[in-house]
C-alpha cells in the first residue's frame, strides 16, 4: 500500500465541486497518467475511465506495482487504442487510493487519514472531478470516452453531464443502474471488510495496518463474479492444487481455492480497504436516470455523442440484456448508437483480456470515429 | 451498387431518418448517408457484418429483427427498409406489423416466387427452384415463407396497408406494378419492391 508519490502525476483541483451528498470540496488532488501525444488539432484525445480496482496506469508498466497496466491488452503502441496515434488520458477516481483524493488521504482537520470521515461519493462526483483534468490538459472535446464496468458507467455519466465534450463514447460491459444482484455482491464485499476486527470502523490506517483478511475475501467475491461458470469450470474444474489427493483439511486443496486466495492476498498489497467501501457504494448508488425526472429518455435527450455499447455473452454481472437496455434507451431518444455482443466464455473479465473480436471492434470504431471527428472539426 | 439498392435509394427523399433492417455490410446505409444526407441506422444479425459496419463508422445494432424490433419506438423513423428478408422470418406478418409501427413508411423487397423461371423450374423439372435470387437448395434455404409479388400485393390490400409504389425488377430493367398489370409483372419480375404504409 505504500508507494513513492514521485511516480504519480497529480493536479490540484482548486475549483469547488459540490458532491451529490451535499458537501462541497475544493483544493483536492487528482492523480492521472497520459500516454501518446496530443496532436495539434487536438482531435485525438481519449479519456479512459477505470473500473472498481483499477487506477490511472492503463498501459505500460505500473510504476507503483511494477506490473503491467490494467488495460495493456487494448491500449499501447500498435494496440486497438493505439498510443502512437491517440492521446490517452486516465485519472484515478476520487475515493480511490492511487494518489487521488480518497479515504486514505490526510484530513487537514484532524491531521489523520479520513477513514469514514471521507464523504460518500458517487459516480457522478468521480466524473465531475475529472473535468478539471481535461481543462488542465487543454482539451475542449474528446475523440472518445470509454471504459469497462464502472468505467463504462462513468463514460455514460460523462455524456449526460457534458453532452458536448466527447465526439464518441464506448460504454463496455456496464449498465445504467446497479441491479439488486450487483448491490448484493458489493454488500458481501463490504461486510467482509467491516467484519475484520482490524478494520476498526475504518480507523486502521492510524495504526498503519490493513484489514487484510477482510479485504482479501472482498476481492475473492469480486473474482468469482468476474468469471463465468463455464470459464471457471474449464480453467479449474475439480483439479487439485499440487497434490495427488484430498488432504482432509481446510487448506487450499482445489486449484480454484488456491487461485482465489492468491488473488485476495495479492490485492491487499495494492489496495486500500476503505476505498473498496467507498467505490462499491458509488457503484450501488449509480442510477443514470436519477437526475433526470423523465428517466433515461430524458438523460439521453439531444445526445450528439456517437455510442458503441459492447457486452460479453457470458458476463452475468452486467448482462447483455442490461447493456441492451442502454441501447434501447439511446435508440428511444434518437441517439446514434451501435451495439455488439462479443461471444466468449470469459465472463465480465473479458474486457481486460485478449479477446480478438472485442479488440477488433474497439479499433474499428475508434479509427472510424477519428476520421469523422476530423471531418467535423474541418467544417 | 446493385440495382435493387439504386431503386430503394431513388424512393427516398433527402435528409430523412432511415432504419435498415438486415443492413448487411452497410453498403446501402453508406450510400444513403453520403448521397442523400440520410440519418441511417442499421440492425444486423451476422457478427461479421456488424463489425464491417463499425469499421465503416456506420451505426449498427447487433440483433435479430424477428425478436428485437420492440426496441425501436413508434414512428421513430421516416422509412424502414427490409431488403429480401421478409421470407426468412418465422412470422413475417408480425415483423411487417412492427416495421409499420416503427416507420412512417416501409420499403420491402422480395425475391419473387412468381417469376417465370421459378415457375417453370417447378413445372418442368419438378424441383425446387435454384436461381440467382434464390441461390439455396430446399434443405439449406433460410427462406421459410416464400411469396410472390401478387401475394404481397393482395396481402397489403387485405390488411388495408396502402401501397404507395410497387416496382418490379428484372436484371437492369424496372417497371411500375399496378393492379391492372399485376399478372404480367408477377410473371416477369425477379424482384419486387414495395413502398407501403
Amino acid at each position: 500500500m505504500n508507494y513513492k508519490t514521485e511516480n504519480i502525476k497529480t493536479i490540484n483541483v482548486s475549483q469547488p465541486l459540490k458532491l451529490d451528498c451535499g458537501q462541497t470540496i475544493k483544493n483536492f488532488p487528482l492523480a492521472y497518467e497520459t500516454y501518446g501525444k496530443l496532436n495539434e488539432s487536438k482531435d485525438n484525445a481519449i479519456l479512459i475511465f477505470h473500473a472498481l480496482t483499477g487506477d490511472q496506469f492503463v498501459s505500460g508498466i505500473n510504476p507503483v506495482t511494477k506490473k503491467e497496466g490494467w488495460w495493456v491488452t487494448a491500449v499501447g503502441p500498435g494496440k486497438a487504442i493505439d498510443t502512437n496515434k491517440y492521446f490517452v488520458i486516465c485519472a484515478n477516481v476520487i475515493g480511490g487510493c492511487m494518489g487521488s483524493w480518497g479515504p486514505k488521504e490526510i484530513d487537514e482537520k484532524t491531521n489523520q487519514p479520513y477513514g469514514l470521515n471521507f464523504p460518500v461519493i458517487t459516480i457522478r462526483d468521480m466524473v465531475k472531478a475529472q473535468d478539471a483534468l481535461l481543462n488542465h490538459l487543454g482539451i475542449k472535446k474528446l475523440l472518445c470516452a470509454t471504459g469497462g464496468s464502472m468505467g463504462g458507467m462513468q463514460s455514460l455519466e460523462f455524456c449526460t453531464i457534458f453532452p458536448n465534450k466527447t465526439f464518441s463514447a464506448i460504454p463496455i460491459a456496464c449498465s445504467t443502474s446497479h441491479s439488486a444482484q450487483n448491490i448484493a455482491l458489493n454488500e458481501l464485499a463490504r461486510q467482509a471488510i467491516m467484519a475484520d476486527p482490524v478494520w476498526d470502523k475504518g480507523k486502521y490506517l492510524i495504526k498503519n495496518v490493513q484489514p487484510k483478511n477482510g479485504l482479501a475475501v472482498a476481492r475473492m467475491v469480486g473474482h468469482i463474479s468476474y468469471l463465468s461458470e463455464k470459464g471457471m469450470q474449464e480453467k479449474f474444474g475439480r483439479k487439485l492444487q499440487e497434490k495427488a489427493d484430498y488432504e482432509f483439511s481446510f487448506d487450499a486443496d482445489f486449484q480454484v481455492e488456491s487461485y482465489l486466495r492468491h488473488q485476495g492476498s495479492a490485492f491487499v498489497e495494492r489496495f486500500d480497504a476503505n476505498s473498496i467501501l467507498y467505490i462499491t457504494r458509488a457503484m450501488d448508488y449509480f442510477d443514470l436516470s436519477k437526475h433526470f425526472k423523465g428517466g433515461l429518455l430524458e438523460a439521453f435527450k439531444n445526445q450528439k455523442t456517437k455510442f458503441l455499447v459492447i457486452s460479453f455473452s457470458s458476463d452475468w454481472l452486467y448482462t447483455t440484456k442490461e447493456n441492451k437496455d442502454i441501447v434501447i434507451a439511446l435508440n428511444a431518444s434518437g441517439a446514434d448508437v451501435s451495439f455488439s455482443e462479443i461471444k466468449t466464455d470469459k465472463g465480465h473479465d473479458s474486457f481486460l483480456l485478449n479477446e480478438p473480436e472485442f479488440l477488433k471492434t474497439l479499433k474499428g470504431f475508434i479509427d472510424s470515429m477519428h476520421i469523422k471527428f476530423k471531418n467535423e472539426k474541418r467544417i | 451498387m446493385k440495382k435493387e439498392f439504386k431503386v430503394i435509394a431513388d424512393l427516398l427523399p433527402k435528409n430523412v431518418r432511415v432504419l435498415d433492417v438486415g443492413c448487411g455490410d452497410g453498403s446501402l446505409m453508406n450510400h444513403l448517408i453520403k448521397e442523400k444526407n440520410i440519418e441511417a441506422r442499421g440492425l444486423e444479425l451476422k457478427k461479421e457484418n456488424v463489425t464491417k459496419c463499425i469499421y465503416k463508422g456506420l451505426p449498427v445494432i447487433e440483433g435479430n429483427a424477428e425478436t428485437e424490433l420492440h426496441q425501436f419506438p413508434n414512428q421513430s423513423f421516416d422509412f424502414v427498409i427490409l431488403s429480401q428478408t421478409l421470407q426468412a422470418f418465422y412470422n413475417p406478418e408480425k415483423v411487417l406489423k412492427d416495421l409499420l409501427r416503427i416507420g412512417k413508411s416501409v420499403i420491402i423487397s422480395i425475391p419473387n416466387f412468381g417469376y417465370w423461371k421459378v415457375r417453370t423450374s417447378l413445372l418442368f423439372f419438378g424441383k425446387m427452384p435454384v436461381t440467382k435470387t434464390l441461390p439455396n437448395s430446399w434443405y439449406n434455404t433460410p427462406n421459410l415463407h416464400m411469396c410472390t409479388i401478387k401475394d404481397l400485393f393482395h396481402f397489403c390490400t387485405e390488411k388495408n396497408i396502402e401501397i404507395k409504389r410497387a416496382i418490379g425488377i428484372n436484371e437492369d430493367k424496372t417497371s411500375e406494378i399496378k393492379k391492372n398489370n399485376l399478372e404480367i409483372k408477377n410473371f416477369f419480375s425477379k424482384l419486387g419492391i414495395f413502398l407501403i404504409g
